[in-house]
């Protein structure tokens, strides 16, 4: 492992509120001193004025489809897009075929992620045995497996009392639970936000209220419980009213919301009077109505909506921004909307779509970087060093990125390393961008 | 769309004048419109003939691509291409590869390989046609797309009022039933606003959308039919399907059509001269009384006839035939 030092760069660190030019000498994997004008006796210099280096982002909530779905996505693919991303640490949904609820899996993931991921994997555990919702899953067995939360994502945790008993193992593993908020007696899988858009496009609607119903419930059992709640990808302005409240009053929750609810509509659906991002001034030309790809589970919002978001983000009631990367192959996309699988390929857009929700003023570049690093970790606790530091300081591993602010470049999905070129975002140009990212040290990804 | 392209992704229809795809009336203006109305017209001239038949699409083949159950949409887009001389091949769903799981999209192209200028679809799906018409170099007509629309539907609506008023703008039309569901009604509410319209939809709160279609201009909503059809000039009754009630949005077809359904009694408060209107099949006894779909307000049966012009209207134009004005022969017409 070669020695390195990162030379000039606007080092960004939300966690000690060090945002200057700095020096960050890399040394055995670790972070040897960030520092100005440090010494650079046999290292690699890299030099990266004008670039930002940051602490390596941690993903809370990504699909790597692995194992059973690998044509849509794998531990190595998505490895490598998380890292083109910036991303150091990722955590990975168990939905996968056979579901991540036994020793067996949870060792798999581990193991194909130490030989082939470039960024650290943490797997996340089911809560009933293969997510159907019946019977707990073996909760402890699975922490001690080594899996960083609990999910049933793709669905809520089937009923009240499964919930509540969940999060009263969450206190025995230390674990959060995390729920995907949708009242599905209110959805019935409808694939779009139910309002003005839905009504035109004669797509059946997926109400607010089926995020609010579950947030509220999920809200009353961690007071009841004392456990670890974290609530997924919330869309709504209600849903982010909710949260507000309970963290008032003192409930043990946390929540997440995706780069795709914070800067795009439900009107992409409609492929007419698109604005990116949702709340900036820049207008796209008309794109193409019923384009699965913006399809998605909660489904892109209106614009109250969005705006709710950013400004949970804003003021600290949102602690995270989480991916949701959800990669597919071509025919899962490729057919009608109502057939079309849900998720968009988020790892790399993540940032440049963030850096253009900067650009509009709504949120600024340290509290964006703060929920990348800083804000995950609140929400996973201590791990033990399984997970990057969320920070850059002297002895904690170099799991760092760099990226250019300032850079602007068009998506095309065709380029991405991930798998899932499901991204609504093809051809929007972006920005900025990733240029380095480093795990412990190593390069992961470099433009 | 290049042939090396691996797929598309679903387009807008073009813009008026190139159109290329009828996938719904919502990017129609009035000229438009009336522009079809007026060559649905010739069309209907030449159905009145001896010979009702005219050579505008010798040498193209029309495939109509029903994926979803219909009768009247079915043959009439079948009559309109054979009165046109057209090549027609009708195929549905059951006993093709369809059964089988290909895809729409594989679908489309096989046709359009075989040798298809149009193809005329009828799905399950919202934006099917859309998704359709990404993929072909000719035409897509859309004869229903799930929820989403049904345009000819529409414009032999629009071209059924005409007749009996000589006008649109201005005229009270109510649309009764469940217009959630409903792309006959979505497809409706876009024709009648764009030509001047004043609409009102009825129902109950579970079968109307919660919010109206985005950018539709203003629509009426009322839950009492009866203070709905006060002094209207056109009602619409709209097919109940039974599948409602099963997902708890209505107690009982009982209850239903003591509500929502359009008789006689309750036309005695809409205008004299009130024309019924009903896209079919019916469910008569529910949404609309037997006498009163078969009684002299009724024109019901106009509507299915105009539908064949208006089909004929739709395939002679876009597959690039000239508009015409009532009383001409199409371009491409010779006397048989």
């Amino acid at each position: 492992m070669s020695d390195l030092l990162l030379r000039g760069g606007r080092v960004l660190d939300p966690s000690s509120g060090r945002d200057a030019v700095a020096d960050v000498l890399v040394r055995d994997g670790l972070v040897a001193s960030v520092g100005e004008r440090l010494a650079a006796d046999r290292v690699q210099i890299i030099d990266v004025a004008g670039l930002v280096v940051a602490p390596g982002f941690i993903d809370l909530h990504c699909h790597l489809r692995d194992p059973g779905l690998t044509y849509k996505e794998s531990i190595a693919s998505g490895g490598r897009a998380a890292a083109a991303g910036g991303f150091t640490t990722i955590c990975c949904m168990p939905n996968t075929d056979p579901v991540i609820d036994s020793r067996g899996i949870v060792e798999y993931v581990l193991r194909t992620a130490a030989a082939e991921s470039p960024v650290r994997v943490l797997p996340i555990g089911a809560v009933t045995k293969g997510q159907a919702g019946k019977e707990l899953a073996e909760l402890a067995e699975l922490a001690e497996a080594g899996v960083v939360a609990f999910s049933d994502d793709g669905r809520p945790v089937a009923t009240s009392s499964l919930m509540r008993h969940a999060l009263e193992y969450s206190r025995i593993t230390g674990r959060p639970v995390i729920d995907h908020c949708e009242d599905v007696t209110l959805t019935g899988g409808a694939p779009a936000n139910e309002g003005p858009v839905a009504a035109r496009l004669g797509l059946r609607g997926w109400p607010a209220a089926a995020e609010t119903i579950i947030i509220a419930r999920d809200l009353e059992l961690a007071a009841l419980t004392g456990g670890r709640l974290h609530i997924a990808h919330v869309s709504t302005a209600g849903g982010v009213e909710l949260i507000r409240q309970a963290k008032r009053s003192g409930v043990p929750v946390t929540a997440e919301v995706t780069p795709h609810h914070l800067t795009l509509t439900d009107a992409w659906l409609l492929g007419e009077g698109l604005r990116w991002p949702a709340t900036g001034t820049t207008s796209l030309d008309r794109r193409a109505p019923y384009d699965t790809r913006t399809k998605v589970n909660p489904p892109l919002r209106g614009d109250a909506d969005v705006e709710a978001v950013i400004a949970g983000l804003a003021d600290g009631t949102i602690d995270a921004i989480a991916t949701d990367h959800a990669p597919h192959a071509v025919v899962d996309k490729l057919c009608e909307y109502d057939e079309a699988a849900f998720g968009i390929s988020g790892f790399e857009t993540a940032l440049g779509a963030l850096l253009a929700l900067v650009e509009t003023g709504a949120v600024s570049l340290e509290r964006i970087v703060e929920a990348l690093t800083v804000g995950p970790l609140r929400v996973l606790g201590d791990l033990d060093g399984r997970v990057s530091p969320g920070r850059i300081a002297e002895g904690c591993p170099a799991d760092l990125v760099v990226f250019d602010p300032a850079h602007p470049w068009t998506v095309d999905p065709e380029h991405f390393l991930s798998k899932g070129k499901n991204s609504p975002l093809d051809g929007v140009e972006l920005p900025g961008r990733v240029v380095l990212t480093m795990v412990a040290g190593k390069v992961a990804y470099r433009a | 769309m290049t042939r090396n392209a691996p797929f598309q992704w679903p387009i807008r229809s073009s813009s008026s004048g190139g159109r290329r795809h009828l996938l719904d009336l919502d990017d129609f203006d009035r000229a438009e419109i009336e522009q079809y109305l007026a060559t649905a017209e010739a069309m209907r001239e030449i159905l009145r003939r001896a010979t009702p038949k005219t050579p505008a699409l010798t040498g193209r083949t029309i495939v109509n691509l029903f994926l979803e159950d219909s009768t009247r949409t079915r043959v009439s887009f079948e009559i309109a291409g054979k009165r046109l001389n057209a090549d027609v091949v009708n195929m549905t769903g059951s006993g093709s590869s369809v059964q089988k799981g290909e895809s729409l999209v594989n679908t489309v192209r096989t046709l359009e390989a075989a040798g298809a200028d149009v193809i005329v679809l009828r799905h399950p799906a919202s934006g099917a046609a859309h998704l359709a018409a990404a993929q072909v170099h000719g035409s897509v007509i859309n004869a229903g797309d799930g929820l989403h629309a049904h345009p000819t539907q529409a414009l032999l609506d629009l071209l059924t009022i005409r007749d009996a008023f000589g006008t649109i703008a201005e005229l009270r039309v109510v649309i009764v039933g469940d217009v959630l569901h409903s792309r006959v009604a979505r497809s409706n509410l876009w024709g009648l606003t764009t030509m001047g319209a004043d609409v009102t939809v009825c129902g109950p709160p579970t079968l109307l959308p919660r919010e109206l279609p985005i950018g539709l201009p203003p629509v009426r909503v009322e839950h009492h039919l009866d203070r709905a059809i006060e002094g209207a000039d056109v009602v619409m009754a709209l097919r109940l399907q039974r599948e409602r009630m099963t997902a708890g949005r209505l107690p009982s077809l009982r209850e239903y059509s003591r509500l929502y359904q359009i008789n006689d009694a309750r036309l005695e408060r809409a205008r004299p001269n009130v024309l019924v209107l009903h896209p079919g099949p019916m469910n008569e006894g529910i949404e609309i009384d037997t006498a009163t779909a078969h009684g002299r307000r009724s024109a019901i049966e106009d509507q299915v006839t105009n539908g064949v012009a208006v089909r004929m209207a739709v395939l002679h134009l876009l597959t690039g035939g000239s508009a015409v004005s009532n009383g001409v022969e199409p371009a491409g017409a010779r006397r048989g």
